[in-house]
């Protein structure tokens, strides 16, 4: 069952091994985009010339200037640190922020531009953003390359945008200390504006067409936190208007002229193929322009129909008769696969940990402990989508796309591959996304090249308007990129103090990153580093820890917070297991192993403890506390939770939160993650969260079957930050690890038993 | 060809009147606001008013609104209850993605026009139809109190 026949990533293959190496590829292919880039921006000088956009902003670098003219570039300033590509500033003052990620909820929509705004002096009210694209200006500065992940946008982008918002604050302070005839030094910015000797004024609007013109100032002063008034301040969303009244506009929005749909029908087990096909009835359909068989992620093939709108495409596809070939292809079970990964789990695998567990076999006390975690679905609300609109010929051939994207520089890649068309000649256009939570970042760009392939199909058929590929929701949950189904097994010795005297552990799950073009980089020794990250720390322990990858037909990717989603599980509630089985509080008990080495976890948990009135407050008859501590992304979650149990189902009540994110840029949106990654972490508790497969099918379909919460699980959630100036670390994922492992601990007490070991819950 | 009543405009809709309300308002006449989720009323992300009742637009046809009034995201502000509901929303941040909330909004303004002062117990009620991936809930339900308190 464990054959690799199917798990040739297509890109990969077409990239070097290793990040690095990755890097370098998707580098030496965002600069051959580069030229295309500059001809954009001289494009916008010219409108500016012209009138269109008179008196924008867009800060052209010296370098940028003459390289646009024809000179060789000579800033030392990387893409990623000219102000050109990041701020535009109107005559009327408006400041327009590019984001180098895709907003997905996350905020980074307001919190980058926020970072940007408080070097800058910038007024607040004027301030704008825009998604960026596929430029090299645009890369992640800490990894080189287009990507929204790993809770990393505000953590790698806090100092370039505070550098940002420097350098064009000086630009603007050198124009008009130029206009007035006196040292810069002298000048003093506030709200948008250059305030001068005898109080005399510019706006930023009023500077901004001479700011141009003035050099691009490589070292800057950062501001000292102390002196930060947009940092740190609660502040609502940008596009909250937007987003409350329909105007937001989302890649599911995009219109184009003649603009057409199309709907796949997707083989039912992965990588299947069309052994026959009657395309009458489908074609009957009223509106439908075309049924075509197009080559499908890992091998396969579909079938999709291009129709007007998807509800004629919808009709044709469910017309169509299909007889699929799944000949060749692995048939996944989940129950035989459970049985596997149990029996594999039995034997140790790749060694993460060698710690010493000779003193396991003689322990006074022992917890012997295997948990099971299912496959799950990200379902975000925005159905996958992707628009190709393709044009000319030969080495002319362009493409144009619009998508939620988070890693548009492998997407433009991709598409390249898929269309023949030159990287230089695919342009992307960054869309606002109704969720992602991982399955937008796809090492194989499987929905982007899917629509490709239609669009490529189409025009082939002589339909030359853009061509808009949407999934259903079925489609979304029956078409793989899962977070991976995991066992774990613990062996663990201890003593009457709760003193861990040896731990053994084997992990069992497939590998996310084996066969993308993360391997090298990521998997060290046979372990792929997604899958422990999150075992054993902070706590100090002799642990022997070993991973099984199997290979199986059933794509797989990260899930917000990626290994944290089983990891912290497992480690959380084996820790609270010891504290009691030792006689001691878990609260106290974590407090003590934390001891002084890990002051960011003891602050988080003290603070969740202080605001809940753990141990101080009497909790109504049938409650009882649970707790739990994870970091990930380099920021601490703790959670402090009250639940109940009513005829065998857990009730989740209340979560107060401890969190250390370091500085927090918009304490409004952090609350608002940490509510929601909360939330996340419980939909992995309740019944029904599990995507399981039969026959290789995938046994779900929608949210009638493979169930989220809705507002009657929400518990009451209360968020406490712990306060701080060092610079900001991951939020979008950290709040979501430690919800499930403190349900669990409460359930624990309230049942007198261990902690649930398989997700979701079944206690009956 | 078949003729829908939306937010007060009598607008001939070019398509078979067993499509779905979703579809002619998204792909034949622009009207982007009302979003699809899961074409099975399972998730409200397309909820619209049907003379002031929520409705599913991804499951109703064009024929069982023929003389009837929608209502839709992009007028449902030009209402009291429905303005007071969004602004409440601004107030309270409450989207994220915000993918659903064009049909959380539909589903508040449905609620406070039956029902001024509702419970806890109403709003989850009300509102238990409506998926938010990104999880807003808390936030939702004290967007629905402030517009409720402000309506009073």
């Amino acid at each position: 069952m464990y054959s690799n026949s199917t798990d040739t990533l297509d890109i990969a293959s077409q990239l070097p091994k290793g990040l690095q190496a990755l890097m370098h590829k998707a580098q030496d292919a965002a600069h051959s985009i580069a030229d295309a880039a500059l001809q954009r921006r001289s494009f916008l000088k010219v409108t500016t010339a012209g009138g269109f956009a008179l008196g924008a902003f867009p800060l052209l670098t010296q370098a940028q200037t003459m390289a646009t003219a024809g000179a060789p570039a000579a800033s030392s300033l990387k893409p990623t640190q000219q102000p050109s590509a990041f701020v535009r500033i109107d005559r009327d003052g408006t400041v327009t922020v590019t984001i180098n990620r895709l907003d997905f909820g996350q905020g980074v929509q307001t919190g980058l531009p926020m970072i940007l705004a408080e070097e800058l002096d910038a007024d607040w009210a004027l301030v704008k953003s825009q998604h960026g694209n596929a430029d090299p200006a645009y890369v992640d500065p800490a990894f080189g390359m287009h990507l929204t992940g790993g809770s990393g946008s505000i953590k790698n982008s806090y100092t370039q945008y505070r550098e940002l918002g420097a350098r064009t604050r000086a630009m603007l302070v050198s124009a008009a200390a130029a206009q007035w005839g006196v040292d810069a030094g002298s000048l003093r910015t506030q709200q948008g504006v250059v305030i001068g000797p005898g109080g005399k004024r510019l706006t930023y609007g009023e500077l901004a067409e001479a700011a141009m013109k003035q050099p691009v100032p490589e070292a800057v002063t950062l501001k000292d936190p102390k002196q930060f008034r947009i940092i740190g301040k609660p502040t609502g969303r940008l596009d909250a208007r937007a987003k409350s009244s329909g105007g937001q506009s989302y890649g599911i929005d995009v219109r184009l002229p003649g603009m057409l749909t199309a709907v796949v029908a997707h083989p039912p087990v992965f990588a299947g193929k069309v052994k026959t096909l009657d395309e009458a009835a489908a074609k009957a359909v009223p509106g439908v322009k075309a049924v075509l068989r197009v080559p499908l992620d890992r091998g396969g093939e579909g079938v999709a129909v291009v129709a007007e709108g998807y509800w004629a495409a919808k009709q044709g596809r469910d017309a169509l008769k299909v007889e699929w070939d799944s000949s060749g292809v692995e048939k996944v079970d989940s129950a035989q696969q459970l049985a596997s990964y149990r029996a594999l789990a039995q034997k140790a695998g790749a060694l993460k940990y060698n710690g010493d567990i000779s003193k396991l076999a003689t322990a006074p006390k022992k917890i012997s402990a295997e948990f099971a975690f299912p496959y799950l679905a990200h379902a975000p609300m925005e159905p996958l989508n992707c628009t190709v609109q393709l044009s000319g010929q030969g080495a002319d051939a362009k493409a144009e796309l619009w998508l939620g994207t988070q890693m548009p520089g492998l997407d433009t890649l991709a598409a390249s591959k898929a269309l023949g068309v030159a990287p230089q000649n695919v342009k992307m256009n960054v869309q606002m996304a109704g969720g992602g939570f991982g399955r937008r970042a796809i090492p194989t760009s499987d929905y982007v090249v899917e629509a490709c392939n239609v669009a490529k199909a189409a025009r082939g058929a002589g339909l030359t308007a853009a061509v808009r590929t949407l999934w259903s929701r079925e489609d979304d949950i029956k078409g793989g990129y899962y977070r991976p189904m995991h066992v774990h097994r613990a062996e663990i010795g201890f003593n009457e103090k709760g003193e861990i005297l040896g731990w053994d552990h084997v992990i069992v799950g497939q590998s996310i990153l084996a066969g993308s073009p993360f391997e090298a980089f990521m998997v060290k020794d046979g372990v792929d580093g997604t899958m422990v990250e999150g075992m054993k720390e902070p706590y100090e322990i002799p642990m022997r820890l070993s991973v099984h990858h199997p290979k199986l037909n059933v794509p797989v990717l990260w899930w917000r917070s990626v290994g944290s989603t089983h990891t912290a599980y497992v480690m959380e509630t084996l820790i609270d297991e010891v504290a009691r089985g030792s006689g001691q509080d878990p609260v106290a008990y974590r407090l003590k192993q934390f001891g002084s080495k890990h002051p960011r976890h003891t602050a988080a948990l003290q603070l969740a403890v202080d605001k809940s009135g753990y141990g101080k407050r009497t909790l109504p008859a049938g409650r009882a506390w649970g707790v739990a501590v994870h970091e990930s992304f380099n920021t601490v979650v703790a959670y402090v939770v009250e639940a109940s149990v009513k005829d065998n189902t857990p009730v989740l009540h209340a979560i107060t939160a401890g969190v250390h994110c370091n500085l927090a840029i918009n304490p409004t949106s952090v609350e608002a993650q940490i509510q929601g990654a909360a939330l996340m972490g419980l939909s992995m508790c309740l019944p029904g969260a599990a995507i399981t497969l039969k026959d290789g099918v995938v046994e779900q379909s929608n949210f009638g079957d493979f169930p989220v919460p809705r507002i009657t699980d929400m518990p009451t959630v209360a968020v406490f930050i712990v306060p701080s100036a060092d610079a900001p670390t991951g939020l979008g994922e950290p709040g979501l690890p430690p919800l499930a492992p403190a349900f669990a601990n409460a359930i624990a007490k309230l049942t007198g038993k261990p902690a649930p070991r398989e997700l979701p819950f079944k206690l009956a | 060809m078949p003729t829908l009543n939306i937010n007060g405009k009598d607008l001939a809709v070019n398509a078979d009147e067993s499509t779905p309300i979703l579809w002619a308002l998204r792909d034949t006449l622009g009207m982007t606001g009302t979003k699809f989720g899961c074409g099975a009323a399972l998730c409200g992300a397309c909820t619209v008013h049907l003379n002031g009742a929520p409705i599913r637009s991804c499951i109703t046809p064009i024929s069982a609104a023929a003389g009837q009034k929608i209502t839709t995201i992009e007028a449902v502000a030009t209402d009291r209850v429905g303005k007071a509901v969004q602004d409440a929303w601004v107030k309270h941040d409450v989207a994220q993605c915000g993918y659903c909330q064009s049909g959380q909004v539909m589903s508040a303004t449905a609620l406070l026009k039956a029902n001024a002062k509702p419970s806890d117990a109403d709003i989850d009620g009300a509102m238990a139809g409506n998926i938010c991936r990104c999880g807003t809930y808390v936030r939702i339900r004290a967007a629905i109190k402030d517009a409720a308190q402000t309506l009073a």
